[in-house]
């Protein structure tokens, strides 16, 4: 039985470009009980086919074809796409539910969240307060919070993000619909949390009975949850199969091409000893351009609040031509240290050098010269760059400020050499930030890091806001152009998986520690510190069969605990 | 190297008066949005073209008590010699409202570059800098704020001309009243925008660049907070013409020998209004009232267009298939074409390129 048979589906935006298709002819099932991934790239149509099932298309969109939804019990039938205020109404929620991408925006911040869970089903029902409580605290209680009697009381800021998203998932499981529509439910959060949203969203099919449309740009998750996968491609489906079958023997090229683009763990190890072996003796012993010792970075508390520690006790090296990774989950103070190292955050404690220079009591005058020699890519494409010079004035720009050449239009011949090198047409230096893709902005980004032929770069994050393809571009451009001009590196990502394909060394932050320091081989094949190890467990591959595994591995990691 | 010349201009032009700021709006807006717009833009058109050609249009002087043909007489109704009638003192109305769009609009000038000036200025520095400086600012702000308007003009105006009212003592008078209330509120709008803006990506890397400060406040920082000053500055100008009107109709405003002046005209035409004598009163305040009227529309529609949510679109028409972009939203996603970036619709002969070049 199929709860949601969407035919022939179209969608056309009015934007201020004229008519967009985002959706072209889609038609899709999703049965009773199955979890449907539908995969693609930014830009896709995934979202707004997924949308299209509750009617939440914004009033610009116009919709046609029909979004047949049958209740969970089979008794009831609605097209969606005619329906209007309260009709529409009656649908969501009781037959379909949604759960959004963000949890700290879905949940409203004054009221507590047993209220916000009962709204729905006094939106629904005529149930009195008290039994309406009653069903917040048992929903609350299966999906997972600890002491459900006390916390339905607590509002949002006193949960956790992934505790959040439990309770996003609590909401839409109270009416106990026949589908949940899952809107990148794990992307805003960390690998191990995102493990454990997995497994809750395993049971809701499971323990709950729902059918699953889960939206997703990560294949690791495809392959952990899905049943059945869509991949979509510039407003169509391009291929449809079972996950096993999807991941096994793509079809379609546009598949083949992402599947082979997904950064695997083990990629970089060949790599890495290859670059160890082209080492000239003596290397070890020259005067690293990043030490770090005892590093420690504190950001001043306001009203009575303690300050908060970001970085305590880190100590590292990046020696000259060095590669190396940082990986932490939000919060781990990766960021924070790639900051520091660039001068942007003041050093609270310890000490580290950046090319000669000591950071602790660093004044901005005698940094200036030593800003020269590094660069810096930043994790947001689109708002790395001023949006009214255009890029080659923005490439340009350290050229000018450190008077290599007197104006931009001086500077345009090593622009042009520069945007040569990150493999952008010269024509591309005429135009504006918002006329490049995301790729290409980052590419750009690039060029402006490597302007002054820096020693040291620093990368922060710089393809997590990419789709899978993109990155697997950028990520091969970055090391060509590390190879050739041999400049140090310090790559922060949340990715293991990405930082393996570039690191010589990683080196894993935890709550503001290293924990744990060595060449990929040895972190990531034999993994000492258990965050690590938990980190490296939670991690999903994109492979069916080997996700189960790694699963009951990880099962067996969290019982251990 | 003619090539590297060439396309910098080319592209200038490629942004030239489309992308001017009002313009651009105009052929953005649809539907009600765009009726109030241009009836605004017509509305403000003419009362500059009044103000830039009054010698030309205006019958008489705005001073003038007579002609060859002796005195022009007081309080005359509406003929063929007086268009719209004479005033109580017995100057021709036509010409006085005439002249009057000139006066107001030295007003709206001084009183807009001033009040621009400063406040962006000060709101640069305050939003950019912070520290205690910016908390001074800001409580200074906040207490011109609580001030009132008119109170503050008439104690400038007779600061300023000593109770002596010629043209640009009168002028001066309003500009400077307006000035003051006006520096908080564009303090305000850039201040915010730069706290904004000093957060972002670029201004970051220009830091780590190693670009000094006033090279990023300039270069990177003032021009984009400055976006929606068009709109206040409307606002503005018609707020600017009611205090100046405001000013003459109390009789702190100009004398009728050194310009003419709405406001003075109306409190002039008080006595008449009981006394069946319309033609006095009703068009200084017409003239006062399309003069705001035309730069509030033209301000509103601007707020509404600038905001994407407020602004009105087309329908999205039913377009054949193949004739609809295929990159949603407008932008060139090349990250949807899987390997090769380049190869993508945006990529090296970029149909969008060659046309415009064409």
């Amino acid at each position: 039985m199929s709860v949601v048979d969407i035919k022939d589906l179209q969608v056309t935006f009015a934007t201020d470009a004229g008519s967009v298709a985002a959706v072209k002819d889609v038609s899709l099932q999703v049965q009773a009980g199955e979890v449907l991934a539908i995969v693609g790239e930014s830009g896709s149509g995934k979202t707004v086919t997924a949308r299209s099932i509750l009617g939440l298309l914004p009033e610009t969109a116009r919709v046609r074809g029909a979004v047949v939804l049958s209740s969970k019990d089979g008794t009831d039938e609605h097209d969606v796409v005619p329906l209007r205020g309260s009709q529409l109404r009656e649908v969501r929620g009781q037959d379909a539910a949604m759960v959004f991408q963000e949890p700290s925006t879905s949940l409203n911040p004054v009221y507590p969240v047993g209220w916000q869970i009962a709204e729905g089903l006094r939106a629904h029902g005529k149930l009195s307060k008290k039994e309406a409580r009653v069903k917040a605290i048992d929903v609350l209680r299966r999906v997972g919070i600890p002491d459900p009697e006390e916390r339905v009381d607590h509002y949002p800021h006193q949960f956790s993000g992934g505790q959040k998203q439990r309770i996003v998932i609590a909401q839409a499981l109270v009416l106990d619909p026949g589908v949940i529509i899952a809107d990148e439910p794990t992307t805003a959060l960390d690998v191990t949390v995102q493990a454990e949203i997995l497994d809750l969203l395993r049971r809701c099919r499971d323990e709950f009975g729902a059918a699953i449309v889960l939206i997703t740009h990560n294949m690791g998750v495809v392959a952990d949850l899905a049943d059945r996968v869509a991949v979509m491609y510039q407003g169509r489906i391009v291929e449809q199969a079972d996950v096993r079958t999807l991941f096994s023997a793509p079809q379609d090229d546009y598949t083949k091409q992402l599947l082979g683009a997904v950064p695997r763990l083990g990629q970089g190890v060949a790599r890495t000893r290859e670059r160890a072996a082209g080492r000239k003796a003596g290397w070890a012993e020259a005067t690293p351009v990043v030490e770090a010792r005892d590093l420690r970075i504190v950001y001043p508390g306001r009203l009575r609040q303690p300050d908060f520690v970001a970085v305590d006790g880190v100590s590292f090296a990046i020696r000259p031509g060095e590669v190396l990774g940082l990986v932490g989950e939000s919060g781990s103070g990766k960021t924070t240290i790639g900051r520091a190292i660039a001068g942007l955050t003041k050093v609270g404690g310890g000490s580290l050098q950046v090319l000669g220079t000591e950071m602790n009591g660093m004044k901005e005058r005698t940094f200036r010269p030593v800003r020269e020699r590094i660069g810096f890519v930043f994790q947001d494409p689109a708002s790395s760059f001023n949006p009214l010079l255009t890029i080659a004035e923005a490439v340009a720009e350290p050229l000018v400020v450190h008077k290599r050449a007197k104006d931009p239009a001086a500077a345009r011949a090593r622009v042009d050499e520069l945007l040569e090198a990150v493999q952008l047409p010269k024509a591309f230096g005429d135009r504006f930030p918002h006329e490049l893709s995301g790729g290409q902005r980052q590419r750009a980004s690039l060029a402006r890091g490597l302007a002054l032929e820096p020693e040291l770069l620093i990368a922060d994050e710089p393809t997590s806001a990419l789709d899978v393809s993109v990155q697997a571009r950028v990520l091969e451009l970055f090391d060509e152009l590390q190879r050739e001009l041999g400049f140090a590196a310090l790559f922060i990502s949340h990715d293991l998986a990405v930082v393996d394909l570039l690191a010589d060394r990683i080196a894993v932050l935890y709550r503001g520690r290293l924990v744990e320091e060595g060449t990929g081989a040895e972190v990531l094949g034999a993994p000492k510190h258990p965050y690590t190890q938990r980190l490296l467990a939670s991690l999903p591959v994109p492979d069916p069969d080997e996700q189960a595994t790694r699963r009951t591995q990880l099962q067996a990691l969290r019982d251990a605990d | 190297m003619a090539t590297a010349v060439t396309t910098p201009e080319q592209a200038g032009r490629r942004r030239s008066w489309r992308r001017l700021p009002v313009v651009h709006q105009l052929r953005q807006s649809v539907g009600l949005q765009r009726g109030m717009l241009i009836a605004g833009l017509v509305l403000m058109g003419v009362f500059v073209l009044t103000a830039v050609f009054a010698p030309l249009l205006a019958p008489y002087e705005y001073g003038q008590l007579r002609d060859a043909e002796g005195t022009f007489g007081a309080q005359q109704s509406p003929s063929a010699e007086h268009w719209l009638g004479t005033t109580v003192g017995g100057y021709d109305v036509l010409s006085r409202v005439i002249w009057g769009s000139r006066t107001a609009l030295y007003v709206i000038v001084i009183a807009v570059l001033l009040s621009i000036v400063l406040g962006v200025l000060l709101g640069l520095v305050s939003g950019y800098f912070g520290g205690w400086l910016d908390r001074v600012l800001v409580v200074i702000a906040d207490a011109v704020y609580a001030f009132p308007t008119l109170l503050l003009a008439i104690v400038v105006a007779i600061v300023i001309s000593g109770g002596q009212s010629r043209l640009w003592g009168g002028i001066f008078a309003a500009a400077i009243s307006i000035t003051v209330v006006f520096i908080p509120q564009y303090f305000r709008v850039v201040r915010a925008e730069t706290v904004r803006i000093k957060a972002e990506a670029f201004v970051e890397s220009a830091k780590v660049i190693g670009a000094s400060n006033r090279r990023i406040m300039t270069r990177h920082v003032l021009r984009n907070a400055t976006r929606t000053l068009p709109l206040i500055l409307t606002l503005n100008a018609s707020e600017a013409i009611l205090t100046l009107a405001g000013l003459g109709f109390l009789g702190f405003g100009i004398q009728p020998t050194a310009a003419a002046e709405w406001g003075y005209d109306l409190n002039r035409s008080l006595s008449d209004v009981s006394s069946g004598i319309w033609w006095t009163s009703v068009f200084p305040g017409a003239a006062i009232v399309l003069t705001v009227l035309g730069l509030t529309l033209v301000g509103e529609s601007l707020n509404d267009l600038a905001d994407p949510r407020l602004r009105t679109r087309r329908r999205a028409a039913d377009v054949p298939e193949d004739e609809v972009e295929d990159a949603p939203a407008g932008t060139p996603e090349v990250s949807a074409v899987p390997g090769g970036t380049l190869s993508g619709p945006d990529g090296v002969g970029a149909p969008h390129t060659g046309g415009t070049r064409a």
